[in-house]
């Protein structure tokens, strides 16, 4: 039983009894960890509007003997304004904060997972790109070892004429061993880019053929290897 | 631990929201202890709210009948309608005795993580009562976090071409709180709400 400090990204809260939330934070150096952040339901709680999804903040933890921590104090380092105005961002926002609640087990410290997710964060909140989610969701896949093979057909090893992609065989094929859902040169060049050090000039791109098929394509990846429906992602599409 | 009827009462009480195992218990000793009748009272009550209370169809508040009794109100202001998330913030606000106009209940708010967007929430509802009502000015009060405000917001871009005065409750200190206390996130909406002293005064 401890007090220790550390800093994180509140991943999503849940109510609990009157006036409680149990908070689900990423931390930088304790990995994903769940703490009951007493009274900030209430209109007077000192730290109720820092610890919101989305928040950076330095927090002060108890660790006592269950799962649960407390938390005891809370300052906000960056509250990311843009997103919080914004309908769109947030839900987008969500999307990030859901798939790394799922992939990130629990006190299991991982600081560049947190960090890709804090760079995603400060980017969305700045300057937002219709490739930002989709090439979180392949870079956090790569980070996991997961993200599919893009350089070369998975079955004859060709590199040349690569027209298909199958998230399920990990990866794409070429014209004659040609399996899974078809997919344009553009969207493998700016999938390469993204995984290959060119995320900047991979955020440029604003063919809206291009981002929404490597949209599908990265949010049927981390579906397929989190073996669940990623909720937070098109209900803002009405 | 129980004979098996007590144990029952106990588990059925702590599925309530705020009871715990130790209040269940406490409270199924309570009820073992009274009269026959004040158990008939008690089940009676509670099986008569679930067979009458229905959702109103215009605000969809809770109500006995299809209009609750604020819609079925002539006295009150037609022009002035109040979102809100829940049936219980329309008591908190009727307990300011400041509102005198018509609400609508969405019935929570905007929550990508829970898959909780636009179409779970009556917002259709609320978009096809501001012209045959003649609202003129529509008041956001949600619950003041980040789905709150993401939900207020985009309420609000979508009543604007509607031509129709769109504001939301401020937000700021509590009364009888110390400053030094205040989380930026509130101090600084306070500053940016803030208005001319004299209007205040005024008003009293």
């Amino acid at each position: 039983m401890s007090l220790y400090r550390d800093q994180g990204i509140v991943l999503r809260t849940w109510k609990l009894g009157e006036s409680d939330r149990i908070i689900v934070i990423i931390t930088e150096e304790n990995g994903k960890v769940r703490a009951v952040a007493k009274g900030v339901r209430k209109t007077r709680s000192k730290f109720g509007g820092r610890l919101e999804p989305t928040s950076h903040v330095a927090l002060q933890l108890f660790r006592g003997k269950g799962e649960l921590g407390i938390v005891t104090q809370a300052e906000t380092i960056d509250r990311f304004q843009n997103i919080r105005s914004n309908p769109e961002l947030f839900s987008d926002a969500s999307a990030m904060l859901e798939v790394v609640d799922h992939v990130s087990p629990d006190q299991s410290p991982d600081p560049s997972r947190y960090k890709m997710l804090l760079g995603a964060l400060q980017t969305l909140d700045e300057k937002s790109s219709p490739l930002l989610v989709p090439s979180f969701f392949l870079k956090l896949l790569e980070h996991e070892g997961l993200a599919p093979e893009l350089g070369f057909c998975i079955k004859c090893l060709d590199t040349d004429n690569l027209v298909s992609i199958s998230i399920s065989e990990g990866g794409v094929f070429c014209n004659k061993c040609q399996r899974g859902r078809t997919i344009s040169d553009t969207s493998i060049a700016v999938m390469r880019a993204i995984l290959g050090g060119g995320l900047k000039q991979a955020l440029e791109v604003k063919d809206m053929q291009t981002v929404s098929e490597i949209d599908r394509i990265a949010s049927e990846a981390v579906e397929f290897h989190l073996e669940r429906k990623i909720r937070s992602r098109r209900v803002m599409d009405t | 631990m129980y004979i098996d009827a007590v144990e029952e009462v106990i588990d059925a009480l702590g599925r309530l929201p705020g009871i715990g195992p130790k209040s269940a218990q406490r409270i199924t000793f309570h009820l073992m202890r009274l009269p026959v009748e004040d158990i008939e009272l008690l089940t009676s009550a509670i099986s008569l709210m679930k067979e009458k209370i229905r959702f109103c169809d215009s605000c969809f508040n809770i109500s006995e009948q299809e209009l609750c009794p604020i819609c079925k109100d002539g006295q009150r202001d037609k022009g002035m309608l109040c979102v809100v998330e829940e049936p219980k913030d329309i008591i908190a606000l009727e307990k300011t005795a400041e509102f005198r106009g018509k609400y609508h209940v969405l019935g929570g708010s905007i929550s990508p993580i829970d898959g909780i967007g636009p179409e779970q929430l009556k917002v259709a509802e609320l978009l096809r009562r501001i012209e045959p009502e003649r609202i003129e000015e529509v008041i956001i009060a949600m619950n003041p976090n980040i789905e709150g405000e993401a939900t207020a917001i985009y309420i609000a871009r979508l009543l604007e071409p509607l031509g129709v005065k769109v504001t939301k409750i401020a937000s700021g200190l509590p009364v009888g709180g110390d400053l030094e206390y205040a989380d930026e996130l509130t101090l600084g909406r306070a500053l940016v709400g803030r208005h001319p002293v004299n209007e205040e005064y005024k008003n009293v």
